[in-house]
């Protein structure tokens, strides 16, 4: 067992259980505060039925980013498909055997690495020129990008520059998941796309990523439009009912 | 007009000015007295421990408002909001749009509330709450009028209304107030309306409305107070009973129910409908405010309550009485019940006026005159609060369609202004959300830049002279910057101005 299997085994642990326990949290945090006035951004629809409707074209399709910005809406788009295709087709590290649709998404999922990189460098560029996007960036909001980059890059390398021994790569993960260690193979773009890949899943619930987890509780996008069939009552307001 | 306040030019190509750092940054409303503090249960002045209180307030709040806390988290500074705020069009201060004002309060959060803010407050843009922080929060937190613009655009549905409210319910509470709307609250609570106009002034301006209306028409149409068995209460904006243009539609909603046979009143004691506290976000002002409506119609017995025209306070009505007030439909406490089992529920409650015009309309009740409106190239602006907070009707969108239907019922010439700046994307007339206030002119005729482009089409291209709307604060607004931008005053006024102009009495029945 060298060092660095060591060190990337006990990172992974640890990154993986942030992310799970920080967003755990996070969510339950969300969903255990009350919206007490209704607020949806109107015209919004009048059954739950139509509001998960809303929720899934604001989810696949970023409808109001659609209306509020093209460029942004095709960057952030083109990257966060990318990353999905991508995401999938790493499902066959953590699988054995790997699941039929993992392996349909395979051929695209190696060239949507190149399209979340394009879509990161229109964001990036959109962030740099435009002075407008450029007045509310924060270093973390280029930092993010950066790292997002290196990750995507480094992915890419080792498909299609140096060779990494993925077979063992599999090896390795999959040990981690059955706490069956196995020993990681060497490679500087290895260990620097899996170093960054820890550091994304640290700050993730820290960070704006929380961006994610965020819509699914926006009021303003998930509530029905019903306030005059429906008495909608927070609990800590359902004790300030007074007068006649 | 106010020499020093001049209207910006109008854009020839619709796009975003060019940054303007610090360029508002002295725009700033005056501060309520102590006194006015106090009324309202709020500290009467900063003075000692009022970081604590304010920090403390900001805690409470976070716990209390999912909005608040997810807004706070979510936003990835994408921009797509940046260029969507006509205060941020018409004066091109950076820390107008609409993200760059949430992060006046999200550096504060991030620094007392996260982690990451605490350990590397650098990083992500944190700061601690000084005085400086805290004197740029009133300055911006006051130049947003929660028109909510800003929110269809963004993808997580950031709505920087809900953040600007709380700012204000945090400043409230450090003991920092807006003279304008706390001094409004008080006086709603002491005399019951806004312009603070007593029951007795109330009942004599409404019995000289009918005589003029008498002399006009040659009918008895009626404008009755505190009459209890009526069917109808009607609670509307107060500018309703002696602002011009208000009055007219005031006349208009009552020949309606003249000419329709219902028989309605109006209340003393609720005889407003605004209701500041919204503007505020303070929920017990909120409540305290809509709670007298409740108590206005089990006093007078009646069956069905309707909102005149009024922008925000329909948001309320809609959206909120039930919640607050038990005014609607569906709740099971017996608080609900009460105020339900005396409402005719065939019928919605609250019910907007321009439904129950708009229904009668339908129904063949009204005779109309559609040629009286001739002289007139009508045109209609979607108040925020009605076209993004609320509805009409039974589909979605329904507070477009309806007061558009309605207006095409009773004037022959109608022109849309351009797509992007009327519907779910229309534009704030500039003097929403608590910014009605004579020492912030320069910041409400300026906000008022892109309807005034807009409305410069229409006028130029298609003649039109006349832009109807629902909202008190838009008309008053309207009144007021209109002529910055060379137009005429008198070119805003209601629907049911327009109602009041077509509708002819007597010949039904
Ligand atoms: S709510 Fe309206 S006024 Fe406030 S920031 Fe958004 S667009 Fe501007
Ligand atoms: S659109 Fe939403 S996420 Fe984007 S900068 Fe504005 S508030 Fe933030």
């Amino acid at each position: 067992m060298t060092a660095a299997t060591v060190v990337f085994a006990l990172l992974f642990y640890f990154a993986t259980a942030v992310l799970a326990i920080g967003v755990g949290w996070r969510v339950y945090d969300y969903a255990r505060t009350p919206a007490p006035l209704k607020i949806p951004t109107t015209p919004a629809p009048v059954t739950r039925g139509g509001v998960a409707l809303r929720m899934l074209r604001e989810i696949v399709f970023f409808e109001s980013l659609f209306k509020g910005n093209l460029w942004t809406w095709a960057a952030g788009w083109m990257f966060h498909f990318g990353l999905l295709l991508v995401l999938l087709r790493h499902l066959r590290y953590f699988t054995q055997p790997v699941w039929g649709f993992v392996v349909l998404v395979q051929p695209f999922g190696i060239y949507a690495g190149f399209l979340m990189v394009a879509g990161l460098a229109g964001l990036w560029l959109r962030r740099v020129a435009v002075p407008r996007v450029r007045y509310i960036s924060t270093p973390s909001d280029h930092l993010m990008l950066a790292l997002l980059i290196a990750i995507a890059a480094s992915g890419l390398v080792m498909k299609f520059v140096s060779h990494t021994d993925i077979v063992s790569v599999k090896a390795f993960f999959l040990g981690l998941m059955y706490f069956d260690w196995q020993p990681l193979p060497g490679g500087a773009p290895l260990y620097l796309h899996l170093s960054l890949v820890a550091l994304l899943m640290l700050v993730f619930p820290f960070s704006k990523l929380l961006h994610a987890p965020g819509i699914f509780f926006s009021p303003t996008r998930n509530q029905v439009d019903d306030p005059r069939e429906h008495r909608h009552v927070a609990p800590w307001a359902a004790g300030l009912d007074s007068g006649p | 007009m106010a020499a020093d306040v001049k209207a910006p030019p109008l854009r020839t190509l619709p796009i975003a000015p060019d940054l303007a750092p610090g360029a508002m940054a002295g725009s700033k409303p005056y501060v309520a007295t102590d006194k006015m503090q106090q009324a309202l249960g709020f500290p009467g002045e900063l003075g000692e421990g009022w970081q604590e209180r304010a920090l403390g307030k900001m805690g409470e709040l976070l716990g209390k408002y999912r909005s608040l806390k997810v807004y706070l988290d979510s936003c990835v500074h994408c921009g797509a909001c940046s260029d969507k705020c006509h205060y941020f069009l018409g004066t091109g201060d950076p820390i107008n749009m609409p993200v760059a004002r949430q992060d006046l309060m999200r550096s504060v959060y991030r620094r007392h509330f996260t982690l990451a803010g605490k350990v590397f407050p650098k990083l992500v843009g944190a700061r601690d709450l000084t005085k400086e922080v805290l004197d740029q929060w009133y300055s911006y937190y006051n130049q947003c009028s929660e028109c909510r613009r800003c929110s269809v655009f963004c993808p997580y549905g950031i709505d920087t209304a809900e953040i600007t409210m709380a700012g204000k319910e945090i400043m409230d509470a450090a003991g920092l107030g807006q003279k304008y709307t706390n001094e409004i609250i008080g006086k709603v609570h002491r005399i019951g309306n806004n312009l603070g106009l007593p029951g007795p002034a109330l009942a004599d301006t409404l019995e000289g409305l009918e005589e003029d209306v008498k002399e006009e028409t040659g009918a008895d149409v009626r404008f009755p107070l505190d009459e209890k068995g009526a069917e109808v209460l009607l609670v509307t904006p107060s500018a309703d009973f002696f602002a011009e243009p208000h009055v007219d539609s005031l006349i208009g909603y009552a020949k309606v129910f003249h000419a329709a046979g219902i028989r309605w009143t109006l209340s003393s004691r609720a005889s407003e409908a605004g209701n500041f506290g919204l503007f505020i976000g303070n929920y017990d002002q909120l409540q305290k405010i809509a709670l007298r409506i409740r108590e206005a119609a089990l006093e007078l017995g009646v069956k069905r309550i309707v909102v005149g025209e009024c922008g925000h306070a329909w948001r309320v009505a809609y959206s909120m009485w039930n919640t607050l007030a038990g005014i609607g439909a569906g709740g099971t406490d017996p608080f609900a019940r009460q105020l339900q089992s005396q409402l005719d529920l065939r019928y919605k409650q609250p019910t907007h006026i321009c439904e129950l015009t708009w229904d009668l309309i339908q129904r063949g009740a009204l005779t109309l005159d559609k040629e009286a409106n001739d002289h007139r190239v009508v045109t209609f602006h979607d108040s925020c609060n009605v076209a993004r907070a609320s509805r009409m009707g039974d589909t979605p969108g329904g507070q477009f369609e309806i007061p558009r239907a309605i207006i095409r019922a009773v004037a022959n010439k109608y022109v849309e202004m351009a797509p992007g700046t009327t519907h779910e994307q229309t534009f704030c007339c500039g003097g929403g959300g608590g910014l009605l206030t004579d020492e912030l002119l320069d910041l409400r005729v300026k906000g008022a830049l892109p309807r005034m482009e807009a409305l410069r089409e229409v006028a130029d291209g298609q003649s039109v002279n006349f832009m109807a709307t629902i909202c008190a604060i838009c008309k008053a607004q309207f009144t007021k910057v209109l002529p910055y931008y060379g137009f005429k005053m008198s070119m805003v006024g209601g629907v049911h101005q327009l109602v009041s102009t077509a509708i002819r009495l007597g010949a039904k029945h």
